[in-house]
């Protein structure tokens, strides 16, 4: 059955991606969403086969990939119960996103094109999360990144979105270089990249140093930490996260399937399936605690004054990933992975929802020019509103549970340690922004009056290219969007929204004792590793209850600010926008990480490349190499003895300093 | 066959084919077309017979097979012919590319058919001959005879600044040629024979092994080609014709590292252990320089002679490695960049073909016009880049699985090279394939056409087929690398042995 659940996604790839001009779109739709459906089924049945019933998982091997000495990959198929419930999520969501994608991209004519991405993408999830070592895991990651870059670059005609794809992909390499430096010195620490012989090997390497990059340091310590760069480019955690409010250039429900229910989820599904070494690695776990906390708070401080509606929700997606890392970083990673399967039904439910709200004001996606729809389309103000709740953690929705669970963790976790109590602080008031976000975007879109004069384009984000003729929009007249009276979407759309919504609503109250309640043991099996003293789930409950009241609290006064600043009074935002001009440009700007890491990176590496090229190959190889050999024998006998004199110091000179670069090197010798 | 082995057989073919193309006169359609079906047939027949001698290799076995030896004109010198786990694989990819490289000539190529032709299996015979050859002497005659045809193929078929490159690979490969035939002679007043068998398990003393090692370096350096000494590459690249570019850096590259392996790895071991740091630092900046250095290039085939450069360094690196992960890793990344520099090449040979231009300036919004083109060029750019699934990434991962072992400031170094390589692949993807199709130029550009697709379709299977099965390729090395790393670590430890007893 695990053969057919990651199998088939590459099957409806191949039919859609080869044979895609030839079926039609039409079957294309069919084959890739009927296979998924299938997918989805089965997950669920593997689901309460392996995690609600008894079975103890397996990992049917499915061949040899590479063995070179001590090191032997295989292709493998773990299941056990985290695999099962990222199964659930990835097929779920998927299936759904194919079925609401026959709706929403029905304008495309390249729809087989679209599907066969979507259905790549969904099998290098499925190998990332079934993998049983850490090269597979490897190879769902970075195939994975692939069908990002894909997606996030599917209307090629756009220069914004080809940008935004090899950002995508070239931040998230960065995070890879780490993630295979921690490959490595796995490696090197157990002579293995399974995860049973890893996992095995570890608690005898706990407290040993090792020299590496020149430093004697705490083994498991940086091997954590190293494999926790990865998790962050792929979460789009602190430093990292710059990639994710651009890959929104892509199709909405690419950003509801990668971009928040599954893809940048995988860093925390690798702390969570790597716990065995993170336990071990303290000072590491710290690390993730104090990066995710960050991450919550900085991402929704940013949220809070986007006007593009895709972009408020990427910015909640990387604050919400913040939270997964804190419950991860305190040892909670059960709790982690609760939020992640709840954040993504709430999640895709909003993506998808402002898919719908986009469908309907014909692919207009600034919010300044939305307002008032809930008139218009009732039903996916409903769903919005459902997941807004959710997402907020309103009383016995799905985020409530999760949510606030990682906040009480924090808390407690908080007695012992400096960084917890920090990422309690951290979530607590990220709780608040993001309810006063959430509504804030629910109030402008759906509330208040559309303006007569809409707001000029803001830089080009506007869905599908302006290149009319490619894209078949003809009919829908671009240029005049706004005055065309928004229509609710058809039900191929509206259908994924009310199946997540359920999920949005009752995954928390449903899941909540399997996942961190009193089923804990009987549901996860061993498949999250805790150490001896980790007590967190029941030192959670013991915190006093103003603690336990906060996020909640919190979250009320998000909503009535919220309620004031866009319903009660409209124009108090403008007017604090004005009141203080440096903040406002700051949260605008993003904190500025983009233009500062095109100052530090981006341009010096072109610069240093023509520097490399021009100065280095031009002028000094070969100005001292062939051209300056040849120089001088075309000018001949007549500067012969100049040839002895006059340039015999260059040679003299490049020599010197090859000499001189040779020699610090050995003398620094032992650099190792 | 006249008392000459299967080896042989491999390796002379190409010039029955030769013989057959002298005895064409003409210049009209039939007998150029004669000469193209000719030269094709002579390579699809070499390489079913080196898969003739893959199907009986032992790859379980360390030792030379198939060898084969005859007097050289009863001059002392010796013809002696055989593969092991290091030569068996690169004499496949030399066999299995030369059909690609003639069908990609087959339209482009309209001046000198016949000569250009013959050059070109003439250069099969001696590639064939380098891997094949076990006898130093025979060894050099062939490293070095295969220049010629080259030369000839980029200053008589290739570009506008053609004499200029030629010139540039020629003084560079000048300086390294002669210092290794010096070493050469000095092997054999030691040794008493030019047989690499017996050579191999010559103790030769250790000063003369600083500079024996340093002698074969400067050539094979050069081949490689490891930085400071590449700028030769692109320049020769740029100006080959595409097939030349196609076999340039499939195979001619190839040449420097089975130099490392076949020669100062395993007859120098000491200098080679001395020597490993200065081969980490020139391969890391390799990596590092030249990845920056393509970032900024504005000429499609110069871009991609860069980028080979940096994957080169991953080859040195994992070579001195001297551990199983990182050899079998720098072997398998020859291979693989054997087929997608190769296939890269002939992705700019197609557009070439088309617009008569490298500039990536030129294009644009491809993908408009070539989604079959822009598939087949994505595939292998992603190779370029060490996909997981694809045979790039196994040759990364393993050569830098090793280099960690071995100096992890090496591996850290090396693996930035993972950013810098995506950057600059997807931002020439991006240029030539994706945006809009706006240049008047390309508006009635076509897709490929069923003899291009013939030529890709190969090379994309192959890709993938060794990125998720690698372990025929792998396994076929694995005796030798065990051999040498073994023969290495015991004559170490013995001479550890002898310096702790003084």
């Amino acid at each position: 059955m695990i053969y057919a659940i990651v199998f088939l996604p590459l099957v409806g790839f191949l039919i859609a991606g080869a044979f895609g001009p030839w079926i039609g779109a039409r079957a294309s739709e069919l084959v890739t969403t009927g296979l998924l459906m299938v997918c989805a089924v089965l997950s669920w049945i593997v689901f309460f086969d392996v995690a609600l019933g008894h079975d103890h998982g397996y990992a049917p091997i499915v061949g040899n990939w590479m063995t070179v000495g001590a090191l032997k990959v295989d292709w493998a198929l773990r299941v056990d119960t985290l695999t099962a419930v990222m199964l659930v999520v990835v097929n779920t969501v998927s299936s759904l996103v194919h079925l609401y994608s026959i709706g929403y991209m029905h304008e495309d004519p390249d729809r087989p094109r679209f599907f066969a991405y979507l259905s790549l993408f969904t099998f290098a999830m499925l190998m990332l999360v079934t993998a049983d070592n850490l090269v597979q895991m490897f190879f769902g990651w970075e195939g994975v990144g692939l069908a990002s870059y894909l997606l996030i670059g599917f209307w090629y005609q756009k220069p914004s979105a080809n940008a935004a794809a090899i950002k995508a992909f070239v931040v998230n390499r960065v995070g890879d270089f780490g993630f295979a430096l921690g490959i490595f010195l796995v490696f090197q620490l157990t002579k293995s990249l399974g995860f049973e012989e890893v996992f095995a090997a570890v608690p005898g390497l706990a407290g040993k140093t090792i020299h590496v990059f020149g430093m004697d340091v705490d083994a498991l310590t940086v091997a954590a930490f190293l494999l926790f760069i990865g998790a962050m480019g792929k979460s789009a955690q602190f430093f990292l996260h710059t990639w994710l409010p651009d890959a929104m250039e892509g199709p909405t429900p690419v950003s509801a399937l990668i971009h928040a229910a599954t893809m940048v989820t995988a860093g925390v599904f690798m702390v969570a399936r790597l716990s065995p070494i993170f336990e071990y690695a303290p000072t590491a776990l710290e690390f993730v605690t104090i990066i995710g906390a960050v991450t919550a708070f900085f991402a929704a401080t940013v949220g809070l004054v986007q006007n593009d509606i895709k972009r408020v929700i990427a910015y909640s997606t990387c604050s919400q990933l913040g939270y997964m890392f804190v419950a991860e970083g305190v040892g909670a990673y059960s709790l982690g992975i609760f939020h992640l399967f709840t954040h993504a039904f709430f999640k895709a439910l909003l993506f998808l929802g402002a898919g719908s709200v986009i469908h309907a004001m014909h692919h207009e996606q600034d919010m300044r020019n939305m307002g008032g729809l809930r008139k218009d389309i009732p039903f996916t103000f409903a769903m919005m509103t459902i997941g807004t709740l959710a997402l907020t953690g309103f009383p016995f929705t799905a985020g409530y549970f999760s949510k606030d669970g990682i906040i009480e963790a924090a808390f407690a976790a908080g007695e012992h340690r400096t960084t917890a109590m920090i990422g309690f602080i951290a979530t607590v008031v990220a709780a608040g922004l993001t309810s006063y976000y959430s509504w804030r975007l629910v109030f402008m879109t759906f509330f208040g009056h559309r303006p007569a004069h809409p707001v000029a384009v803001n830089h080009s984000h506007d869905e599908p290219s302006t290149d009319d003729h490619a894209h078949g929009h003809d009919d829908h007249g671009h240029d005049d969007h706004g005055h065309h009276a928004p229509h609710e979407s058809p039900l191929v759309m509206l259908i994924p929204l009310a199946v997540l919504a359920i999920g949005a609503l009752g995954a928390g109250y449903v899941f909540e004792p399997d996942f961190a309640g009193h089923a804990y043991a009987e549901f996860w099996k061993g498949a999250l590793f805790t150490g001896e003293h980790n007590e967190i789930l029941h030192e959670m409950h013991a915190i006093p209850a103003w603690a336990g009241f906060a996020p909640t609290a919190m979250m009320v006064l998000g909503f009535l600010v919220s309620l004031y600043v866009y319903v009660l009074k409209p124009g108090t935002a403008e007017a604090l926008a004005r009141t203080f001009p440096r903040l406002y440009q700051f949260l605008l700007n993003k904190w500025y990480f983009d233009e500062l890491y095109d100052f530090l990176f981006v341009r010096p590496a072109f610069a240093i490349g023509r520097l490399f090229w021009k100065g280095g190959d031009g002028a000094i190889i070969d100005g001292l190499g062939p051209d300056g050999v040849a120089a001088r024998v075309a000018d001949g006998a007549r500067l012969a003895v100049r040839l002895q004199t006059g340039y015999v110091y260059h040679y003299a000179f490049a020599m010197l300093i090859g000499v001189a670069a040779v020699v610090t090197y050995f003398v620094a010798g032992g650099l190792r | 066959m006249f008392g000459f082995g299967i080896l042989s057989g491999v390796t002379f073919l190409p010039l029955v084919g030769v013989a057959f193309l002298l005895t064409q006169k003409g210049d009209d359609e039939t007998s150029l077309k004669n000469i193209r079906w000719a030269t094709l047939a002579t390579t699809i027949a070499t390489f079913v017979l080196s898969l003739v001698v893959w199907s009986r290799f032992d790859t379980a076995s360390a030792a030379f097979q198939f060898v084969e030896e005859k007097n050289w004109l009863g001059s002392g010198l010796v013809y002696k012919m055989g593969v092991d786990g290091f030569s068996m694989p690169f004499v496949l990819l030399t066999t299995f590319l030369m059909p690609f490289a003639i069908l990609a000539s087959w339209d482009s190529v309209q001046k000198r058919v016949k000569e250009y032709m013959i050059a070109f299996l003439v250069l099969e015979t001696l590639m064939v001959g380098v891997f094949c050859a076990l006898d130093l002497v025979l060894f050099y005659l062939f490293f070095e005879g295969g220049l010629i045809p080259m030369f000839l193929i980029i200053g008589i078929w290739g570009g506008k600044r053609r004499v200029y490159a030629s010139f540039k690979f020629f003084l560079y490969t000048l300086v390294g040629s002669l210092l290794m035939l010096v070493a050469i002679l000095a092997m054999y007043g030691k040794a008493g024979t030019t047989d690499i068998a017996v050579l191999l398990k010559t103790d030769f003393p250790k000063e003369m092994q600083t500079w024996l090692w340093l002698a074969f370096f400067a050539s094979f350096a050069v081949k490689m080609p490891m930085w400071p000494v590449h700028t030769w590459l692109p320049d020769a690249h740029v100006e080959a014709p595409t097939a030349g570019s196609v076999i340039l850096a499939a195979i001619l590259l190839k040449m420097g590292g089975y130099g490392f392996i076949r020669f100062s790895l395993p007859m120098f071991p000491d200098a080679s252990t001395n020597f490993a740091p200065l081969i980490y630092a020139l391969s890391v900046i390799a990596i590092v320089y030249t990845s920056l250095v393509a970032l900024v290039q504005e000429d499609i085939k110069k871009l991609i002679a860069y980028s080979s450069v940096a994957h080169m360094g991953y080859v040195t690196m994992g070579l001195f490695t001297l551990n199983p992960q990182g050899m079998q890793g720098a072997i398998f990344q020859m291979i693989s960049h054997g087929f997608v520099s190769g296939a890269l090449f002939l992705c700019v040979g197609v557009i070439y073909d088309r617009m008569h231009t490298r500039e990536i300036a030129a294009y644009g919004g491809l993908v408009n016009r070539m989604p079959i083109y822009a598939f087949v060029f994505m595939l292998f750019t992603l190779a370029n880049v060490g996909l997981p699934g694809t045979t790039g990434f196994i040759g990364e991962f393993l050569s830098l699985t090793g280099a960690f072992q071995a100096n992890s400031w090496v591996a850290l170094i090396a693996t930035s090279g993972v950013v810098l390589s995506a950057a600059y692949a997807l931002y020439l993807y991006r240029r030539v394939i994706f945006g809009a199709l706006e240049k008047a130029s390309l508006m009635s550009i076509t897709d490929l056409t069923p003899r291009e697709i013939a030529i890709f379709a190969p090379l994309v299977l192959i890709t993938i087929y060794y990125g998720v099965q690698p372990q025929p390729i792998l396994s076929a090395t694995q005796a030798s690398v065990d051999n040498l790393i073994q023969t290495h670590t015991a004559l170490i430890d013995a001479i550890k042995l002898a310096a702790a007893g003084h």
